[in-house]
Order: C-alpha cells, then sequence, then structure tokens
C-alpha cells in the first residue's frame, strides 16, 4: 500500500522528523488561504499523485505570491499528470500540498528498507539527493552509505554519525542528522513500512535539515494492526480490478495481454503467465485465488478477469493442495452462469477431489475444454484465442 | 534416509483451529506420528484424538515430540514460532501465511544461536514420501524415491512432483520454503542438505523472482554440489515493482528478475526448464536414474 506525499509528511512530523510546513488542498481558493496562513511565501504547490518524476511532468511549481499559489492549484488540480512512473495514461490531480519553499544548499538521500540477506532493516544514505538511486547505485556505488541495524539495539547513534559524516556533514549537522534518522527509523518501525524513503533530505541555507519529499510502502500483512494507515488509501490511485480483488482477499495484478488466468498459488500463478506467453499467447493478469478459496470467491474472481475489456479467453489452471478442485468447479460454473460467459474457457485440474471436479464441469452442459496439464492447457487456451 | 523428516519423527501441532486440524488429520492418515497439539486454554482436551496441551513445553515434554507444524493465525505466528523454538524443537515448520515481515526480523535474532531449523513460513512443509508428511501437500501424488524438491512455491512444487512421478521418478523429500522476504530456510540449506544425502541422487530446485535465495544456491550448486540439479524459475512474465502475491516475489530496484536469476542458474551448470511444464524433462537431460 502506498500513501500520498501529505500524508507521509503528516506521519513523519508525528515521529519528529522535520518536514516544510504546508497543508494538503482540494481547490485554488483554499490553496491561496492556505499560502497566506503558512507564511510570507515562496511557496511551493505539489501534485499529490502516487507516483515519482512529478516535478518534470509540471506537478512541482515555485510561487511568489498567495494569488500565484491559487493559480498554479487551479491549472494542476483536474489535470492528468504523465511521469515515467504512471504510464501513458497519466493520473488525474484532485489535490496539491502548498508548503513553504526552503532555501537548498545540499539534497541528500535516505531511505530504509528490510534486507532481505540479512534479515534485517537496513539504512541506506547517498550524497546525491534527488536522483534515481538506482541509477546512482548503478554508475557511482560508492557514493551510497550503508548501516545495517540490529533488531535489540536498533539505530545507534554511532551508526548514525557514520552515515552523518559519510554525507560530509559538519558542525551541529552531524547531531541533527542523528535525530532525523533514529526518527526515521521510528517511524519504520512503528508503522510497519516495507520501504520509506527521503529522497531528497535537504540542507538548507539555514543550518538544518528537511525531508522535502517522502516515499512511504507499508507491509500489507502488517495493516491489521495499523487500522489509521489503512484509512489514508486512496483507491482512485489505485487499479479499479486491483482493489476490487484484494475486497475478496485475493492476490490479482493486471496485465496487458488478452488471456485471463485463475490459479491457485502465486507460484503457479506466475508460471501459468508463463507458460501463456511460452505457447505464443500473452497473459492479462496474475490471479492467485489462495489456498482456502470458497466458491464465492472463486466466482468472484471469475467476474474480475471478465470485467478486463482485453480478455478473450480465460485459463484456470488448479492443482489443488488445501484447496479443492470440486469447489473451483462450482465456483467455475456458479460465474459462468451469472455472467454469461462468452470467450473461451480452458480448465485445467490435478490434485484434491480432481474427479468430483472434473465431473461437476462435464456435467455442467457449459462449453469448457478440459485440458491435462499445464502444457496442453496453455496451447488449448491459447488456440481458442486466435480462432475466435 | 531422507533430509529433515522420517517415519520416526514425532510432530506437534500448533493451531488446532478449523485448518490446523484438518491437516493434522490428513498427516496422520499418511502415516506421520501426529502425538498432539497446542491450543492455549485447551490444554488436558483431546480433540479428534490429538491430545492437546497449553504450552509448546508442555507438550514437547509429555511426548518426546522433535518437530512442530504450525498454523496459528498471522498475528500471533511469530509468538508460535519462538515458542517452538524455545521449547527445543529441532524443526518447526510454519505453513502461515501473511506474517508481517518486521515480526519475522524479530523471529530471525531470536533464532540466533539457537538449534532450530524453521522452514517457511508461507510455505506448504515438508514430506519424505512414504514415511512422513508436513504441511498442507496433497500426500497421493508423491512416491517415494531419490530426486529431492526445493520450492519457494507450494503449488509449483505439487506440479513438479506430479511430473516426476508420472515419469515414475520418486522423491526423497519435498521442501517447501516459503513465499516470504524473511524466512528461514532457504534455497542453499537445503541445496546442502540434498548433497550430504546418501537417498537423494538428483535435485530439482524451483524458484521465482525477488531476493537472490536461487544465486546462492546456484553458486552452491557449482563449487560444491555432485549430484545434478534442474530447475524453474517462475516470473518471466512478471511486471518490475509489483507484487506476484508472495511478500517476497518482486521486482524491486530492477533486481531479481527472473531473467537474471535463469542466467545465472545457466551459467553454475543448472538445467533450467524454460516452461513449467518441462521441469522432470529438464531434470532427465542431466540425470540418469538407475
Amino acid at each position: 500500500m502506498n500513501i500520498h506525499e501529505y500524508q507521509a509528511k503528516a506521519i513523519l512530523r508525528k515521529f519528529g522528523v522535520p518536514v516544510p510546513d504546508g497543508h494538503v488542498c482540494y481547490n485554488g481558493a483554499s490553496a491561496r488561504e492556505w499560502a497566506k496562513r503558512l507564511g510570507d511565501g515562496p511557496w511551493v504547490v505539489k501534485a499529490q499523485i502516487h507516483a515519482g518524476g512529478r516535478g518534470k511532468g509540471g506537478g512541482v511549481k515555485l510561487a511568489r505570491s498567495a494569488d500565484e499559489v491559487r493559480d498554479i492549484a487551479r491549472e494542476m488540480l483536474g489535470m492528468t499528470l504523465r511521469t515515467h512512473q504512471t504510464g501513458p495514461e497519466g493520473k488525474v490531480v484532485t489535490r496539491v500540498l502548498v508548503e513553504n519553499g526552503c532555501n537548498i544548499e545540499r539534497e541528500l538521500y535516505v531511505s530504509l528498507l528490510v534486507d532481505r540477506a540479512t534479515s534485517k532493516v537496513t539504512v541506506m544514505a547517498s550524497t546525491e539527493g534527488g536522483m534515481d538511486i538506482e541509477e546512482v547505485a548503478a554508475a557511482t556505488p560508492e557514493k551510497i552509505f550503508r548501516e545495517t541495524i540490529d533488531p535489540v539495539a536498533g539505530l545507534s547513534p554511532f551508526q548514525c554519525r557514520n552515515l552523518a559524516f559519510s554525507l560530509g556533514l559538519t558542525g551541529k549537522l552531524t547531531a541533527k542528522a542523528t535525530t532525523v534518522l533514529q526518527g526515521l527509523y521510528n517511524t519504520f518501525m512503528a508503522c510497519d513500512c516495507s520501504l520509506l524513503e527521503i529522497n531528497p533530505l535537504v540542507v538548507t541555507k539555514e543550518g538544518d535539515l528537511r525531508a522535502l519529499d517522502a516515499k512511504f510502502g507499508f507491509d500489507d500483512n502488517a495493516m491489521f494492526r495499523h487500522l489509521q494507515i489503512g484509512d489514508m488509501r486512496d483507491f482512485d490511485e489505485e487499479d479499479p480490478n486491483e482493489v476490487e480483488a484484494s475486497q475478496h482477499d485475493l492476490s490479482y495484478v493486471s496485465l496487458a495481454g488478452n488471456i485471463g488466468c485463475l490459479v491457485n498459488g502465486a507460484g503457479l500463478a506466475m508460471a501459468t503467465m508463463d507458460i501463456i506467453k511460452f505457447s505464443g499467447g500473452e497473459p492479462a493478469n496474475f490471479l492467485d485465488v489462495g489456498g482456502g478459496a470458497t466458491i464465492e470467491r472463486v466466482s468472484e474472481a471469475f467476474k474480475i478477469i471478465l470485467s478486463d475489456k482485453n480478455v478473450k479467453g480465460i485459463l484456470v489452471n488448479i492443482f489443488g493442495g488445501i484447496m479443492k478442485c470440486d469447489v473451483i468447479a462450482e465456483g467455475v460454473i456458479d460465474a459462468a452462469r451469472q455472467v454469461s460467459l462468452k470467450v473461451p474457457l480452458v480448465v485445467r485440474l490435478e490434485g484434491t477431489n480432481v474427479e468430483k471436479g472434473k465431473e461437476i464441469l462435464a456435467t455442467s452442459g457449459l462449453n469448457i475444454i478440459a485440458a491435462d496439464g499445464m502444457a496442453d492447457a496453455a496451447e488449448k487456451i491459447v488456440q481458442a484465442v486466435a480462432a475466435a | 534416509m531422507s533430509i529433515l523428516i522420517d517415519k520416526d519423527t514425532k510432530v506437534i501441532t500448533q493451531g488446532l483451529g478449523a485448518t490446523g486440524l484438518f491437516h493434522a488429520n490428513g498427516a496422520r492418515e499418511y502415516g506421520t506420528r501426529m502425538v498432539g497439539g497446542v491450543t492455549p486454554g485447551k490444554g488436558g482436551s483431546i480433540i479428534d484424538g490429538f491430545p492437546v496441551y497449553d504450552t509448546v513445553r508442555g507438550a514437547v515434554a509429555a511426548t518426546g515430540a522433535t518437530a512442530s507444524v504450525i498454523y496459528v493465525p498471522p498475528p500471533f505466528a511469530a509468538d508460535a514460532i519462538m515458542e517452538a523454538v524455545d521449547a527445543g524443537i529441532g524443526l518447526v515448520i510454519c505453513i502461515t501465511e501473511g506474517i508481517p515481515v518486521l515480526d519475522m526480523v524479530k523471529v530471525k535474532q531470536f533464532m540466533q544461536g539457537k538449534e532450530s531449523r524453521l522452514v517457511g513460513p508461507n510455505c506448504p512443509g515438508v514430506i519424505t514420501p512414504g514415511q512422513c508428511k508436513i504441511g498442507i501437500m496433497p500426500g497421493y501424488i508423491h512416491r517415494p524415491g531419490k530426486v529431492g524438491v526445493v520450492s519457494r512455491s507450494g503449488t509449483l512444487t505439487y506440479e513438479a512432483v506430479w511430473q516426476l512421478t508420472g515419469y515414475g521418478l520418486g522423491q526423497s523429500t519435498c521442501v517447501g520454503i516459503g513465499g516470504d522476504p524473511v524466512n528461514g530456510t532457504n534455497h542453499l540449506d537445503v541445496l546442502r542438505m540434498f548433497e550430504e544425502d546418501p537417498d537423494t541422487d538428483a535435485v530439482i530446485m524451483i524458484g521465482e523472482i525477488g531476493g537472490n535465495s536461487e544465486e546462492e544456491g546456484a553458486y552452491f550448486v557449482r563449487d560444491h554440489m555432485t549430484k545434478p540439479v534442474a530447475a524453474y524459475i517462475a516470473g518471466i512474465t512478471a511486471p518490475p515493482g509489483k507484487r506476484m502475491g508472495h511478500a517476497g516475489a518482486i521486482i524491486s530496484g530492477g533486481k531479481g528478475t527472473a531473467a537474471e536469476k535463469v542466467a545465472i542458474l545457466k551459467e553454475c551448470g543448472i538445467s533450467v526448464a524454460a516452461s513449467p511444464a518441462e521441469m522432470a524433462q529438464a531434470l532427465l537431460k542431466i540425470y540418469r536414474p538407475n
């Protein structure tokens, strides 16, 4: 799950990480009003969408008067912002963040994440703030500094100093950096983050540190203990099918192809996408119905696949462990009847209660193409879609 | 012989709810020595013939269990793992999917210096066909034999096993290491055990996008393994930055792509199946069963 920049900054403020004063606004008049309340300017108006690269797309602008804040906000609100992360369709801006500008001396980079190799949280910092960190890692890896955090001791002051000195900070700024880094670590742990990225963390001409932008990734598995973070979710920023799927506990990712797939198990679901491609087709989605799916859930999964207008055929691939094949069969039939299925459907069942499942499908009266094995299933659906 | 478990392994179930009980019964029917269960507050009762204990320590003292399988719901599963480790259980297999990753960071720290091995979480379990089944896999697809299987994915393991069984190739032990980013046992650990196991002659290793467990395993195969290894990596068509079901299956920062993994595995002399339907065939290219 992701959140907006203004929400991210509100969380950081709570944990004592310095961020510029600002406020989210939904129309030009309130943007002007808030600008005046925030101070004497200059201000920055920032389009709030869940994507990076906003500056280049015209989503971040400097304003020197409150009227200018209003005009820029009016311009941005309702516009479709396209960045390298939004894709060509772009995202419509529905809210802007108005905040005080700051006098930037230097731009740094800081992020925290769970490092899989060590099973520990790691802080990464770089002198190359404002840049794409992946590019920095590729071109100048010596400009990235790391500290691995001991889960018991937490992020120690000496580690913060190591990073601060590596970043070339001196004097009072090293102590300020320790406060900022520990604040970020506390935020990360308290909110069950999977990623917390401050890019840039700026050194101001006045000798302060400010988190100028913030990107949070949250561990979906931990959201049960962070209901107030869950409330920050902006469904407009997500693929509507993915939202619908998540509400039914289905794991769904929308793709560009035309063969929908319904599979149990994440590994098998990925492998099914791959074998469709291998057989000359293109998968329209990843969909894992999970281990304990009910008839209703399978039926919902089916409807979600079919609501994608690109889908010209469906492949159901089930290897039942927990999942029983007869349950899948019932769900498929249930859904196919409800939505009056018009595209070819290939079903491959194996595992627990497979005979019962096959029989249910065979006697359903529906036009279902049965397949034996994954390769056979993939070939059959690719052929059926080509012939349709 | 086999790795991790055999016919003498005594197993307790932590979390005898509907799911735990269902699979405890399934394992017992398979022939596994399921000696009891742990549900705090229900100690002293007997459910479906399984004696229930309040604590893992109590269960170990009464039954001599050396393995535990965990079906406890995600918010409480990390605690259940630590309880098993603390009670001196040698093999802890956690089936539970959806444990917060920071809970697992704590668990890993807790396990430092302790003897227990954790398999999972978010895994199908471990089976030594014909002897012992711990977990949620359908037992009947397996046959006793000489091929070891290690995988991050449950259903893909079944797929590989089904293919092997179809070719008349039985399995020594199948280990599902799970699809989470922070887990107890990785490909490398299991490959090392298979290499040392006299009853394993060849291995199928199944991986997917994200992390570098497959790469570590591959370097071990190149440098230390004498037995033939075939592999399949899922997620060639997975888009970057999207979690593909498993919490750990994500290409982040351009790292952990299937193409990258396949290239390294091939360089290390592993026979990589291009299609998931050809996992057994990929093994048979480099392995002549006798």
